[in-house]
C-alpha cells in the first residue's frame, strides 16, 4: 500500500507541475494563430514559457491548484476504502511538499488546516470494470474558472433557446461571452446535455478527462462541439479577455438522459491551466503506464 | 513595450492608454481580500509600508524561506480583482495608489476612481504564476503575516520588467467593457 500511496504522489506532481501534450499542442496552434504584435500573441507566448518553467521546475502551473479530482477505474472487489485512505495521504504530502497550495477551507469557519484533505477534499469518484485493470486520472480545476461555470435550464426566453440542439448552442455560447477571460481563457469547456441539476454538473467536468485531439464518438455532438469552437473563436475575445483569436481551445460535450419535465445544459470552463494526467496501476500499485 | 519603475508619477500614469503593454520595475505590494477590507474599515497601513505613488498586486502568492533564511516566492499569479470592486476606489483615493495589477477587471466604481486620482489597472496574465515569479528578485519583507495569514498578508516584491496589460485607463477607458460590447454584437451575428 505505500507504492500505491508513493504512485498517487507522482501522479499529484506531475499534474500540478505539466500539462498535458494534447493541451498543450492546442496552445501552440493557438499562438501561431494570433496576430504577430498584438497583447494577446504576448499573453500566449507567456502561457507556454509559463508552462515550460513550471515543468523544469517542477513547480505548481499555476498556484491555484485547484480542486482535486480524482477518477478511479477499478476491477470488482477493489479496496475503495483504502484506497481513499492512500489519496487522502497522497494529498497531504503533496501539500507539504508545494505540489499544491494550502487551497482547502472549512466553508463554516473559514479555518485552512493546510492539509487540503477534509470534507469533499479529494473528491474521489470510483467507476467499476470487468478487467483486472486499474485506472486512476486526476483532474486539478481552478477557482477562478470554476467559478465561470454556468447552467441553463431551457427553454431560455431572453436566449431564445429552445429545447432542442439549437437551444443548446445558443446557451453555450452565452456562457462563452459571459465568461469573457475572466476564466483565465483561452479555455476550454465541458458540457453536458441533460441529467439533473447535480449529475449534469458532474457529467460536465468528466467530459474534460477526455483528449482534445479526438472526435467525439456521437457524430451530431461532434460538429456541435467544432461548431461552438469555431464560432466562440470568431467573437474576438480572445486569451485572458484581451481580444484576439482564440477564445477556446476546445470544447467536450457529452448527454445523460433526462426527465420530460427538465432539460439542463451544465457547463464547467476549464482555464488553460488544464491540468489532467492519468496512470495505469500495477497489481501492487506502481506506475505503468501513463495515461495522457 | 512600455518602461515603469516605481514610485509612478501622476503624468506617466496619465500617459498610459488602454492595450498598452507594460514591464513594471520597483516594488509591488500585495493586497487581496483581507488587506481591502481592513483598509476600508479605516484600518492603517503597517509601519514602511507606503503606497504614494505605488502599485499593489492582486496576489495571494507561495512563499518559501531558503536554505538562508530569506523568503523566495515560487508562485505568483495575479487573483480575480472584481472582489475588491467595493472598496479598492477608496483605497486609490486615500493612499494615492498609482497602479492595481490583477486579473479579470474591475468595475465602474474604480475606473471612476482611477480617472478622478489618475491611476491604471493593469491585467497580469492569468495563471502564468511560474513567469511572474521569475520577475521577483527580493522579498524583502512581509507585513500582517499572523493577523491575515500567508497568501492574504501584504508581501514587498522587488521586481524587475513584470509583465501587464493596461486594461483600465485614467481617461475613463475599459478593454473589458469594449471587449464584452464587440463581442456581444459579434455573438448575435451566430445565433
Ligand atoms: S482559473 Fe486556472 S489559470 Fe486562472 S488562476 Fe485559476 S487555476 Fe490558475
Amino acid at each position: 500500500m505505500k507504492m500505491l500511496a508513493d504512485s498517487l504522489l507522482e501522479l499529484v506532481r506531475r499534474t500540478s507541475a505539466e500539462i498535458p501534450d494534447d493541451v498543450h499542442q492546442a496552445i501552440l496552434t493557438a499562438l501561431e494563430r494570433e496576430k504577430h504584435g498584438t497583447i494577446a500573441e504576448s499573453a500566449m507566448r507567456i502561457i507556454d514559457q509559463n508552462i515550460a518553467l513550471a515543468k523544469q521546475k517542477s513547480q505548481p502551473v499555476c498556484q491555484d491548484t485547484g480542486s482535486i479530482i480524482f477518477y478511479v477505474d477499478c476491477p470488482l472487489g477493489f479496496d475503495q476504502l483504502g484506497f481513499e485512505e492512500r489519496a487522502r495521504e497522497a494529498v497531504t504530502t503533496a501539500t507539504r511538499k508545494g505540489y499544491l497550495r494550502q487551497n482547502s477551507v472549512d466553508s463554516l469557519t473559514g479555518r485552512n488546516d493546510g492539509t487540503n484533505v477534509g470534507p469533499g477534499s479529494p473528491a474521489i469518484h470510483f467507476h467499476q470494470h470487468r478487467l483486472p485493470e486499474v485506472k486512476v486520472r486526476l483532474i486539478l480545476k481552478g477557482g477562478g474558472c470554476e467559478n465561470v461555470g454556468t447552467q441553463y435550464s431551457l427553454p431560455n426566453t431572453p436566449l431564445k433557446a429552445n429545447r432542442d440542439l439549437d437551444g443548446c448552442r445558443k446557451v453555450i455560447l452565452d456562457a462563452v461571452l459571459q465568461a469573457q477571460g475572466k476564466g483565465c481563457g483561452p479555455g476550454i469547456l465541458g458540457v453536458c446535455i441533460g441529467g439533473d441539476r447535480a449529475t449534469g454538473y458532474e457529467h460536465s467536468k468528466q467530459q474534460l478527462l477526455r483528449r482534445l485531439d479526438e472526435p467525439n464518438p456521437n457524430p451530431e455532438l461532434n460538429r456541435l462541439e467544432q461548431d461552438i469552437v469555431e464560432t466562440a473563436n470568431k467573437l474576438g475575445i480572445g486569451p485572458m479577455g484581451f481580444g484576439g483569436k482564440t477564445t477556446l481551445l476546445g470544447a467536450r460535450i457529452g448527454m445523460l438522459n433526462r426527465l420530460p419535465a427538465s432539460y439542463f445544459v451544465s457547463v464547467s470552463y476549464m482555464c488553460w491551466a488544464y491540468r489532467r494526467q492519468g496512470v495505469r496501476l500495477a497489481a501492487d500499485g506502481a506506475i505503468q503506464e501513463w495515461l495522457y | 513595450m512600455i518602461e515603469l519603475s516605481t514610485p509612478l508619477s501622476e503624468a506617466a500614469v496619465r500617459g498610459l492608454k488602454v492595450g498598452d503593454e507594460a514591464a513594471i520595475t520597483g516594488m509591488l505590494y500585495t493586497g487581496r481580500d483581507a488587506v481591502h477590507k481592513y483598509l476600508h474599515e479605516g484600518g492603517k497601513l503597517p509601519d514602511g509600508v507606503n503606497l504614494s505613488g505605488g502599485v499593489l498586486y492582486h496576489c495571494g502568492p507561495v512563499v518559501i524561506k531558503d536554505a538562508a533564511g530569506n523568503w523566495k516566492c515560487v508562485a505568483a499569479g495575479p487573483t480575480t480583482s472584481i472582489r475588491e470592486e467595493p472598496y479598492q476606489w477608496q483605497i486609490i483615493r486615500d493612499f494615492g495608489l498609482r497602479g492595481v495589477i490583477g486579473k479579470g477587471g474591475m468595475g465602474d466604481q474604480t475606473l471612476g476612481a482611477c480617472r478622478e486620482y489618475g491611476c491604471v489597472y493593469l491585467h497580469a496574465v492569468g495563471g502564468a504564476a511560474q513567469v511572474l515569479a521569475e520577475c521577483i528578485q527580493r522579498v524583502p519583507t512581509v507585513h500582517f503575516m499572523e493577523q491575515f495569514g500567508a497568501p492574504e498578508a501584504i508581501w514587498e516584491f522587488e521586481v524587475v520588467r513584470f509583465p501587464a496589460i493596461v486594461t483600465m485607463d485614467a481617461h475613463g477607458n475599459s478593454l473589458h467593457k469594449e471587449v464584452f460590447a464587440a463581442s456581444q454584437a459579434e455573438l448575435a451575428k451566430y445565433v
